[in-house]
């Protein structure tokens, strides 16, 4: 259980940091794009696997596997493909760590 | 809110300051459908200090994605039915009203009811509207006799749809009219037949469909066709454009469709699907151009001719990118943190925009479309990666075919939860 702060510490979390150079802000972009199947924020939905709170490493090498059609997919592979590695590695920050 | 949005509040709105005309920024989103709802939902979880208000004079939403389903026999109308119950609860103020009128430069929204709402940033992303001019004598009294059932509303154009398939004698005909490109969801008119074919295999199965078609070359078309083969036999009769496939004229009384050369085709069911445009506030309010569509900077989704005004989803001139809803959903956060930018004086991040149309031809058998996209350097193009995306392979793979359609329907959970749900 990951601690969920509430909506006043989260607004001034948000007013504290400094802001994001714009690969991160594209990356949560990127990350936005896999929630119209991987269920909300990433957390699984049916059949499709969840992505929150995964090992980083784990989810770029998953990635490279689709890419390289190593690993058996039914549309990951023609997804993998269209991104940069920087596009993935920055939409994998996004979920890695997060539950 | 979980670890991911809260992460993407960070990154999408690392923002000190935003400008604000009195006291919070105020963001506006005409439409509360696929570009709509997942705008004011976005925003809400990414910047909970703006103000979000949504416009929208449907009590409820009926998705477009899955109304073929009901066809099918697959689902029933409630179960692609939607309340705004969610948005309400995250602090969307939900307005139950009709746009009708936009002023740019006060930044102002008028309503159906008379009241007013000011803006400082604005989101429209009203659909598509029906040209009845397109095809003779089809008007909104022919649409009573032959439905067109392309823009879900309140059901009743489904609904009237699917009680003229049951009414229909087996060994009838079912007519499908099909516009050109471009118009919301290429695939829709092939799952369509595809899923009135597997209704009436069971239910009439000496019926036939005829789908007269204005063009020569339709999305996943191989895997359409091999698949209508397989299992639907010879019911199908697609009809293309150069061998007299377009629709020019209906007769709706008495159930014809008439082709270009002029070849009267009497039919049981008639489904009419018109040329189309951006809906009517955007062509009112003067977004639109010639083609009916909303031209639009595809780093930000703003209107060309109206900057603070991004138009998303059907409305707008996609260039590559279809009219689906998955795009409307993915353009929508694009806008949204595009205004959060412009509204702190940043430019919009980098654009990165995806598409999956998933279609089902039977029960056990989905296919699907993958399309990954990025706007050019001045945002007046955007460009379709080659490297990726692609349609399902071809050949005989039972179990691509089935594992697809059950990731459909993870993909119509999940883009529909990432429009209304309430966390
Ligand atoms: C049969 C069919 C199957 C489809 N299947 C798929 C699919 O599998 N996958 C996919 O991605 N896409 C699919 N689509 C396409 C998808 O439905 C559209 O691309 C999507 O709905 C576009 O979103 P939008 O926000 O532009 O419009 P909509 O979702 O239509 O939303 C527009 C909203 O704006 C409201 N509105 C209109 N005018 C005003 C006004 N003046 N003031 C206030 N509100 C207004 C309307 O009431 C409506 O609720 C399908 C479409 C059809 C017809
Ligand atoms: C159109 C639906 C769809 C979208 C969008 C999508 N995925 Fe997937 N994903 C799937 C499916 C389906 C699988 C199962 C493998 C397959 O059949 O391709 C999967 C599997 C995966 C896996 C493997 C997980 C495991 O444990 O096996 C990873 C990693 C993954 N996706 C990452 C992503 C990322 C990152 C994105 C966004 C850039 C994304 N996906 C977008 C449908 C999707």
């Amino acid at each position: 259980m990951t601690h969920r702060p509430s909506r006043a510490t989260l607004l001034f979390g948000l007013l504290a940091v400094a802001p994001l150079p714009a690969a991160a802000e594209t990356g949560a972009l990127v990350a936005q794009g896999c929630l119209g199947c991987h269920g909300p924020n990433g957390a699984g939905m049916g059949p499709v696997p969840a992505l929150a709170g995964r090992d980083g490493a784990e989810l770029r090498a998953l990635m490279q596997a689709f890419r390289d059609g190593t690993r058996p997919a039914t549309i990951m592979d023609r997804i993998a493909r269209g991104y940069t590695e920087a596009e993935v590695a920055a939409a994998v920050e996004h979920f890695a760590g997060s539950r | 809110m979980s670890a991911l949005t809260r992460r993407a509040a960070l990154a999408l709105l690392a923002a000190p300051a935003l400008a604000r005309a009195q006291g919070q920024a105020r963001l506006v989103v005409v439409g509360g459908g696929f570009g709509g709802a997942s705008a004011a939902r976005f925003a809400r979880l990414t910047a909970p200090e703006v103000a979000v208000t949504l416009i929208e004079p449907q009590p409820r939403f009926i998705t477009c994605p899955y109304g073929n389903l009901v066809l099918g026999g697959l689902r029933e109308m409630d179960t692609i039915t939607f309340g705004y119950a969610g948005l309400v609860k995250l602090g969307v103020r939900v307005v139950q009203d009709r746009a009708v009128g936009i002023d740019p430069v006060a930044r102002r929204v008028r309503l159906g009811g008379g009241e007013s709402v000011e803006y400082d940033r604005l989101i429209l992303s009203p659909g598509i509207a029906l040209r009845w001019d397109a095809i003779e004598g089809y008007d909104e009294a022919a649409a009573q006799l032959m439905p067109h059932a392309w823009i879900a509303a309140d059901g009743a154009q489904l609904r009237l749809l699917q009680r003229q398939l049951q009414a229909m004698p087996d060994g009838g005909v079912v007519g499908l009219a099909i516009p050109p490109n471009p118009f919301r969801c290429p695939p829709g008119p092939y799952e369509r037949i595809s899923m009135i074919a597997h209704w009436l295999k069971r239910h009439k199965p000496r019926a036939k469909i005829l789908a007269l078609d204005a063009k020569e070359r339709f999305s996943k078309q191989p895997l359409f066709q091999d698949a209508w083969r397989a299992l639907y036999g010879g019911m199908i009769e697609w009809v293309p454009g150069n061998v007299d496939g377009r629709v020019v004229q209906v007769d709706a009384r008495a159930r014809v469709l008439e082709t270009e050369l002029g070849t009267r085709h009497r039919v049981d069911v008639a489904n009419v699907i018109p040329p189309q445009s951006a809906a009517a506030i955007a062509l009112d309010s003067g977004l639109a151009d010639r083609s009916g569509w909303v031209p639009v900077d595809y780093r930000s989704f703003e209107a060309r001719n109206a900057p603070g005004i991004h138009v998303i989803g059907d409305a707008n001139q996609p260039g590559p990118m279809p009219k689906s809803g998955f795009i409307a959903n993915n353009s929508a956060k694009q806008a949204v943190a595009s205004a959060l930018a412009a509204l702190r004086g940043a430019p919009p991040p980098e654009g990165v925009y995806f598409n999956t149309c998933y279609s089902h031809v039977a029960p056990d058998y989905g296919i699907s479309i993958v399309g990954i996209f990025r706007p050019n350097a001045d945002g007046s193009a955007v460009i379709e990666d080659r490297d990726g995306g692609g349609t399902s392979p071809r050949g005989d793979l039972p179990d691509q075919r089935r594992l697809e359609a059950g990731y459909a329907d993870a993909w119509y959970e999940s883009i529909t939860a990432d429009m209304f749900s309430d966390a």
